[in-house]
Formats: structure tokens, sequence, C-alpha cells
């Protein structure tokens, strides 16, 4: 855990590397130097398309190279790939099952300064609800890598979720496997799950630590894909531990935590407690003290662990 | 071009106009005002300007077409069927639980639908990224697209004007019916996209002026779009909503309504009439 990597520069970087050996293209709507996809466009400058600040069109167009044979990742935060587009993303991207990779970078609120205008909480749920759509949410550099990987390599359209603060790297690249909707457990447990992902897995795997100075077993699963959500690991979760915490940085609504709990109330149902932003916008800050203040911390974590075994 | 030639292009347009208006009768809803005055439009494009092959929709090189005004879609299954991509006795299943002719145009059911469109503002981006495949893998194929008149209040048809200018996409067409009338009345007042030339070539756009229903027209601007380079062409195409049935024309209330059947029954004679009177010519 020496240098701390932001999943957005992982991101750019995997782009470039990848540019290589498979035929993508790239677009951004002004945010390339933000995004990282400026990284690819140096190393590739005539598979690169800024499409200005029109995200609308970006996909729309972005769905017509896909028509043609080309696979796409059309680049901006968060807040303007799935909130402002998402129209276009529906009924250009999804309906047509077409081969467009959404790179959204910026997502939650370790946005940090900027504040809520930018820090989107709401992008999994939005794209969680469209047909055709998987959706993914890395948790460090050596996880956003395969995940861009695999993406390129799924044929049909992806949403990716990236963030701006720079992250410790939680995996080692060499022998990581990465599958498309198969949980990672990192950590074995017998009293609780804590299912995370994106930044919240480092917070997770620390919560497990201090359940375990309370000697308390806690399995750690980091749910990278959240469509589609791997229900068989969802389910032995819930079967074997018997309470089970969520932990993102997303409004609790729409995202991880309410696809873990439709897998639990429908297959083996057990006390589910999330651990997200609940219902609020964010706001300016670091966003260390961001994390604090909208309780997505391992302490909290541990907490919510806590009041889901004492519901068993 | 000879009259001939003009005559069967305009045939065409006819029975495009009746194979349209025979499947929003049997859905029992549907557009039938745009899609008749596009018919002109689709006929020049599917029977004489597109490279296309019926028995093999997919042709990589093929020309692309995207009916931006998706609602449109009677018009366009109405050339598909003449052009034989889908049967015609298909196009009374249109808007049915059972058929494969959505209500908007499917990429994926309907041989010979380059994209599902519908939402409007939506297909000139699409057109866009289909003309900028081309010219990164440079293929000589090349992009139409139609247009609505009330469908460039959207604000993304003006980002997609922009981007088609700078990044000089001169292998895409697009085509504005502008026959002045949308859903909720005249263009103008409603909200006036006026003036529709002027605008795109603000935006830095090639813009031929036609009527829309001059066979000859039509072909000429096509032709001339194709040598111009390093710009994209809009065809600002002046056309009769309803074109071709009279009690539809310029009326706003057939933009999107069925015909009941003596209305139907009307508007079949009138345009078996046009037909016979084409093909006797």
């Amino acid at each position: 855990m020496a240098e701390k990597i932001a999943t957005r520069e992982a991101y750019g970087k995997a782009l470039a590397e990848f540019s290589k050996d498979y035929d993508i293209v790239v677009m951004d709507a002004d945010l390339a130097a933000a995004t990282k996809t400026g990284i690819f466009k140096k190393a590739c400058p005539e598979r690169f398309f800024d499409c200005g600040i029109a995200e609308g069109n970006m996909m729309s167009t972005a769905a017509g190279l896909a028509a043609c044979g080309k696979t796409v990742f059309a680049s901006s935060f968060a807040m303007f790939a799935a909130g402002r587009a998402f129209e276009q993303i529906r009924n250009s991207i999804c309906y047509p099952n077409l081969n467009v990779k959404i790179g959204a970078t910026h997502g939650g609120i370790s946005v940090g300064e900027d504040g809520a205008t930018h820090q989107c909480l709401e992008d999994i749920g939005i794209m969680r609800t469209i047909p055709n759509m998987v959706v993914i949410n890395p948790c460090d550099a050596v996880e956003t890598r395969a995940a861009v990987k695999a993406a390129i390599e799924h044929n049909g359209p992806v949403y990716l979720r990236f963030c701006r603060l720079a992250t410790n790297v939680l995996f080692e690249q060499d022998n990581f496997k990465f599958e498309i909707g198969k949980g990672i457990t990192l950590k074995d447990g017998k009293d609780v799950s804590i299912i995370a992902n994106g930044l919240l897995v480092e917070k997770a795997l620390e919560a497990a630590e201090i359940l375990q100075q309370e000697g308390i077993s806690a399995r750690v699963i980091d749910m990278h894909t959240v469509k589609p959500i791997d229900k068989e690991l969802v389910l032995k979760a819930a079967e074997e531990t018997g309470a089970i915490v969520t932990a993102e940085e997303h409004n609790v609504y729409g995202g991880l935590g309410s696809a873990v709990a439709e897998v639990v109330c429908e297959g083996r149902p057990v006390p589910v407690m999330r651990v997200g932003t609940l219902d609020k916008f964010g706001k300016s800050g670091k966003p260390a003290e961001l994390f604090e203040l909208y309780g997505l911390t391992a302490q909290n974590i541990a907490i919510k662990a806590k009041e889901a075994i004492a519901l068993k | 071009m000879d009259q001939q030639e003009k005559n069967r292009l305009s045939l065409i347009a006819y029975k495009i106009r009746l194979n349209a208006i025979t499947a929003v009768y049997n859905a029992g809803s549907g557009h039938p005002g745009g899609s008749l005055s596009i018919a002109d439009i689709l006929s020049v494009l599917y029977f004489k300007e597109m490279n296309i092959d019926p028995k093999n929709p997919n042709m990589e090189n093929r020309d692309r077409f995207v009916l931006s005004k998706g609602h449109c879609a009677p018009g366009l299954y109405g050339a598909l069927a003449e052009r034989g991509y889908i049967p015609k006795e298909d196009l009374v299943t249109l808007r049915k639980t059972s058929s494969y002719l959505e209500g908007h145009p499917d990429k994926n059911k309907i041989a010979g639908v380059d994209m599902s469109s519908g939402s409007l503002g939506q297909g000139i981006s699409v057109a866009n990224g289909m003309a900028l495949a081309g010219k990164i893998d440079n293929k000589d194929y090349r992009v139409y697209t139609i247009l609505g008149d009330g469908e460039i209040e959207e604000g993304q048809v003006w980002e997609a004007a922009m981007f088609a200018a700078h990044y000089k996409l001169d292998n895409l067409t697009a085509f504005v019916d502008y026959n002045s009338l949308q859903i909720d009345g005249p263009i103008t007042e409603v909200m006036s996209p006026e003036p529709i030339a002027d605008k795109f070539d603000a935006f830095g756009w090639n813009v031929i002026n036609i009527d829309a229903h001059d066979i000859e027209q039509i072909v000429s601007a096509l032709e001339t779009a194709k040598t111009v380079k390093g710009k994209p062409t809009v065809i600002v195409a002046k056309s009769v909503k309803g074109k071709g049935v009279s009690f539809m024309e310029n009326n706003v209330s057939w933009h999107g309504a069925a015909p009941n059947t003596e209305q139907f029954e009307q508007a079949e004679k009138e345009l078996k009439a046009k037909i016979k009177e084409l093909e006797e010519n």
C-alpha cells in the first residue's frame, strides 16, 4: 500500500494500455484532463474525440459509432454522464444494446471541494434500472484496470464508476482475477457480512478489524458489479453469516444496498443494514471530512454490523 | 433527369404513402402526417440514392439511414416494405403486441433499420457517430438522416450540428422535413425554430433549400451534397404535412391520429388514384 492512485487515473492509464490490443474509440466532453481520458488521447490521438460540453450529443454519437462496429468509451463526470445524459444512454445506447462503455469519473462525495452539484450520489441507482446495462464500481486501481478490460470484452453497454480521490491500492495486479457479476470475498467471517464497493471497500476491511477486536467475525465482500449482482454470493453470505451490512458512496436508495436487500428479501431474508448517504445532497469540503460527516466510515460500518447482528 | 425516372420515384412515394396509411389505420394509432410529408425523400433515398441491399441488410459498406424523427416509422416501414426488407403483409401488424413493427423503429427487430429512434434530437447525433466511424475507417459509405422541423427545437440537435461541422462530416446529409406543423400547432406559434436554413448555415453546414415533393430537386440536392467537401449538408425540404391525402394536408390534427374506416377508404381511394395515374404515365 505505498502509492495512492485514484481510480480515474487507473481508468485513463488502462484505456491507453489497452488501446494497443483493442480497437477502442474514446470520447470526452471537455473533461479529458479530469477524467484522465487525456492519457489515452496522448497515446492514441487519432481515436480520441472531444465532444465539447455536450454530454447528450456525446452519448448518442457514441451509439452511432458503436452501431458501425466500434467499441466506444464515453467519459464525463458521473453527474453529467448518468445524470444529464440519462435519456440518451437509455434510448440511444441501452435500448439498441450498443457497445458503449460509460466511463463516469468523480462519483460520490469524494469529489470534495466542488460540492453538491458535482457529487453524484444517484448514478448507480439510475443506471441499474436500465435494461441491458451492466454497472461496475471498482474499489482500487488494480480492479479498475481489470474492470476496463472486462468492459471492453463484454459485448453491450457498461457503466463504470470511478472516483476523483487518490486512494490505496488494495489488490496486487499479478494473479488478480476479475469477472463481471462475480463479487470477491476479501476476508471470511461467520457473524456478519459486509458487502461494499468503491471507496467503501477499504473502510469495510477496517470495520472488520474493529469488529475483530470486539470478538465479532466479519466477512468482507467486494461487490464491484452492482448489476448483474452476484446473487449466489449474497445468498451464501446471508445463509452463512445471518446478517449483512452494505457500504457504498451513494444514496442508500437505489444502489448497492438496495440491490443486496432485493436479493436477500427474495431469497434468504436476514437483517440488512445499509451504510451510504441518507437521501441527502453532498457539500463542499475535504473528502475525509465529508466521509466523517456523512457516516461513510469504518466506525459506522462496525456500528451497523452490530445492529444487524442484534436483529438476528 | 428524365420524366420516366421522376415518375418511377414519385410512384414509389405514393406506394409508400399508401403503405403508411394502411399501417396506421390497422394499428389504430400512429403518425400519418409526417410519414406522408417525407415519402418522396424516402423514395429517392431507398430507390435511387442509397447503396443498400435488402438481401444483405448488414452489408458493411452500406449507406446508413437514421430516421431521427422516429415517430414517422410508418413512412419508413412503407419504404422498407416496398424495397423488400419486410413483407408488405406485415404492415398491418404495426404496433401490435405480437408484431416486430414497433411504434418507433427498432434496429434489433427490423431488417434495414440501422438505428432505433423515437426520442427526438438523438438520431442526428447517432448519424454523426456513424459518419465519424466511416471517417475513422476510411470507408466511403454515406449517412442520411431525416429530422422534423419541430424536432430541431431540441437542444441536442444543435450540439450535433456543432459536432458535425467541427469534425467536417461531409459524408453526412441531413434532411429537415419542413412541414411547419408540430403536435401543438404551427411551429412558429409553438416555439419557432426559424430561420432554419440560416441557423444551420451559422453552424457551419452546407445548406440547400428544396421542395420536399419535387423528385428532381431531391435528387439534385443529394448530388450536390456529395460534391461538398469539408462540411455536412442539410437539405431543408419544404413539405406539406399529410401530403397526398386531401383532408390530411396541412392539418395538424393528423400529426398523430389514425383515420377511421371511412377516412381510410377516402385516403386509400385518393392514393390509389394517384398511383394509377402515375402507373399509366
